[in-house]
């Protein structure tokens, strides 16, 4: 017995006595393993961080000039002799004249406002003067007019916008050299604008028609505008939420707490799982093939866009839920079940308030993924030039409309450089939004968080 | 505790003439299976009405699994299959005809692990009796939920504060919520799995209380680990091991002169 005790303790016990104070080799290679490794995290958080700050600063050095907008601010008088010939003051008569009809007055409003301020034309033509002025001027002023037959006659004050390469001179887009080689403006039209703008007709300010304006023309940037891709996007991510919350919550509830274990549920689940992981380009060709050719629903409409990101937002809310359901503790089911709860009741009275705040958070960030998707849109057709607002819900959804992403896609397609200032404007704006969303998503899970 | 004990050994011998006539809860040859696993077998036992049946055994003999039957907490599991019959009142209650939400409206339940609803005090009793139309009224409701607390004497630490959590309470206190939730809904039969399990000593003590104020009006059927437990509070005591019932008799004979050796064997601590 002894003897066992001394072989057996003989190659455990240390050679000799060592002290605390002094490191031995292993523990020195393991605290410089666990230094390496501190070091690399930090590293690939930097390179993180960095590549973060320089994507900010330059969509936001690009985008945030969009914000802005050069006007023009003319006393128009509305001439009668020109808009309303015949003196009857009827809408139909109105209309006829076309904005050929209405240029002419902005001409004569910006030379009498040249004259008023003292400001030299210095071998400018009035015509030439009048290329400051944005092209989408007489249209703007044209709808005015018909909004309003009877302020003809009298002079009205406009903001009109002035021309996208007056707007980007002060933007720094435009400069004299660029001028010298550009045919749509000359330096001596740059230097007009200059003395417009001391003597106060050409003005800055904020761009509230970047949020409101439909998209617009090739030669006109400076007129182009969110409105009709954000309306769009705001319809489509009502469908997505209507039909995919409850659907999304149902299926989960079924399958989670319902549905036999066999192997139909299994497929059922691994293929909700590689859903989730197709690429979105496949969903539009899905949508393309099943609501446009087959249910022949209009091409372009918030209403096939919406049920394509349905469709793609589906198994990101399921997994969500079925998630959340999962982290309710299984005692307080056994609580419900133990005082006579029906499954039913113990689902809908205690676990899904339970499992509210996973439920909410997972379907905030499969909106926000779906607010923020353009491959599928493209394939049916939301990437059109639209240029009217679609009608109110419901009937809007069937409507054409743009959508954010995909106007940020159509404006980077662009010729003229001031359309690249609008895609970085764009991106701002579904930047804030996706932001808004995921602040919201964590707010929830904060206030609802609760602890078992 | 004293005063519990003497009080237990007078009302075994007065039961004692009654029995087979007077059974509450009789299991016929139950038998449970998870998937492949044979849990209990071939299981019969009387359980008198208005008494403390207490179940022992070691880790895994099946003394929980029996107990989840007598409500069918079982039907939850996927893979759990029962054979054989348990009458309650001579009904059976694996009759296809049963309705399990029904009998677990008779049959209460209070779990190992207390388990309030993350709601206030007050909706986690009035939640039973709402769920099944026992109170017409506010103020109905609002009398069945201060006499279940009562009754789980803890009305007075609460009354002034129904409405905060239940999950605020101390163990102890949930614990007793959870009886008041379990007594909210009237039922015939109370099944307690382990109830002290997760508690001190003091709260304990208080639940035990409890359980011999109860048994006046309920039938209570208990799974406890612990031996001095099961012999402070029950009249009757049944003695699982893997999955058979070695021996059910009264408490007092079970803890002094039982009839297997191994019971013997448990309760001297040989194994378990």
């Amino acid at each position: 017995m002894t003897d066992m005790t001394v072989s057996s303790n003989a190659p455990m016990a240390p050679a000799q006595a060592k002290s605390l104070l002094t490191l031995d080799d292993r523990t020195r290679r393991r605290n410089a393993a666990e230094r390496r490794f501190r070091m690399m995290g930090l590293v690939g958080v930097t390179i993180g961080i960095v590549a973060l700050v320089f994507l900010l600063g330059s969509i936001l050095s690009n985008g945030l000039s969009s914000f802005q907008q050069t006007y023009v601010r003319l006393d128009v008088f509305l001439d009668p002799a020109r808009l309303d010939k015949a003196g009857t003051r009827d809408p139909a008569e109105i209309a006829k004249v076309t904005t050929f009809g209405y240029a002419p007055l902005i001409e004569k409003a910006l030379a009498d406002s040249m004259a008023a301020k003292g400001v030299q034309g210095e071998g400018i033509s009035v015509k030439a003067a009048a290329e400051l002025i944005s092209k989408e001027a007489p249209a703007d002023l044209r709808r005015y007019v018909l909004a309003d037959p009877s302020a003809i006659g009298t002079t009205v004050t406009f903001d009109l916008l002035a021309n996208g390469r007056i707007d980007g001179y002060y933007k720094g887009r435009v400069t004299m050299d660029s001028a010298q080689l550009d045919r749509n403006v000359s330096p001596q039209q740059l230097m007009l604008a200059d003395r417009l703008k001391s003597a106060g007709i050409l003005t800055t300010h904020f761009n509230w028609a970047f949020f409101t304006a439909p998209d617009s023309s090739d030669t006109r940037p400076e007129s182009a505008g969110l409105g009709v891709a954000i309306l769009g996007s705001a319809y489509m991510m009502i469908i997505v939420l209507v039909l995919s919350l409850p659907l999304g919550v149902a299926t989960s509830i079924y399958l989670e707490e319902f549905a036999p274990q066999n192997r139909w549920t299994d497929l059922i689940e691994v293929n909700i799982a590689n859903l989730a992981a197709v690429p979105s380009v496949v969903f539009g060709i899905l949508g393309l093939a099943a609501f446009i050719n087959f249910a022949g629903l209009p091409q372009s409409a918030p209403v096939v866009g919406g049920l394509v990101l349905t469709l793609m937002t589906l198994p990101t809310i399921i997994i969500a839920t079925r998630a959340a359901f999962k982290s309710v503790p299984p005692s307080i089911r056994d609580a419900a079940l133990g005082v006579g709860a029906s499954k039913m009741q113990a689902i809908f009275h205690h676990v899904l308030p339970l499992a509210m705040p996973g439920i909410l958070t997972g379907t905030i960030i499969g909106l926000a993924r779906a607010l923020g998707e353009t491959a599928p849109l493209l394939l049916i057709g939301m990437v059109a030039f639209v240029r009217d607002y679609p009608a109110g819900p419901p009937e809007g959804f069937f409507d054409p409309a743009s959508a954010l992403p995909v106007q940020v896609y159509n404006w980077t397609q662009r010729g003229d450089p001031a359309f690249i200032e609008r895609a970085s404007g764009a991106i701002i704006v579904l930047l804030v939004f996706l932001i808004l969303m995921n602040l919201s998503a964590i707010i929830l899970r904060r206030r609802y968080e609760r602890r078992w | 505790m004293m005063n519990n004990i003497s009080t237990t050994m007078n009302t075994t011998t007065t039961t004692k003439a009654a029995a087979m006539i007077d059974s509450k809860i009789s299991a016929r040859n139950v038998q449970v299976f998870y998937g492949e696993k044979h849990a209990i077998r071939d299981v019969n036992i009387e359980i008198r009405p208005r008494s403390v049946t207490a179940f022992i055994g070691p880790s895994g003999c099946g003394k929980s699994t029996f107990l989840r039957c007598i409500n069918r907490m079982n039907d939850t599991i996927d893979s759990c299959r029962v054979e054989g019959n348990i009458l309650i009142d001579n009904e059976n209650i694996y009759d296809p005809k049963v309705d399990p939400v029904q009998l677990r409206a008779k049959v209460g339940m209070v779990f190992q692990k207390p388990n309030p609803f993350p709601k206030s005090i007050y909706e986690n009793v009035a939640y039973g009796p709402r769920i099944h139309g026992l109170a017409r009224k506010k103020s109905d409701l609002d009398d069945i939920v201060a006499s279940a607390l009562q009754k789980a004497g803890l009305w007075n630490e609460v009354k002034d504060r129904l409405q905060e959590s239940g999950t605020g309470l101390s163990g102890g206190q949930q614990q007793r919520l959870c009886i008041a939730r379990a007594v909210a809904v009237s039922p015939e039969i109370i099944l307690m799995d382990e109830p002290c399990s997760a508690l001190d000593p003091i709260a304990t003590a208080k639940v035990e209380e409890l359980i011999h104020e109860l048994r006046t009006n309920f039938t209570i059927v208990i799974v406890t680990h612990s031996m001095q437990q099961a012999a402070r509070v029950s009249q009757r005591t049944a003695m699982f091991h893997l999955g058979l019932l070695v021996e059910e008799n009264d408490t007092d004979k079970m803890f002094t002169n039982p009839d297997d050796q191994r019971t013997q064997d448990y309760i001297m601590g040989r194994f378990g």
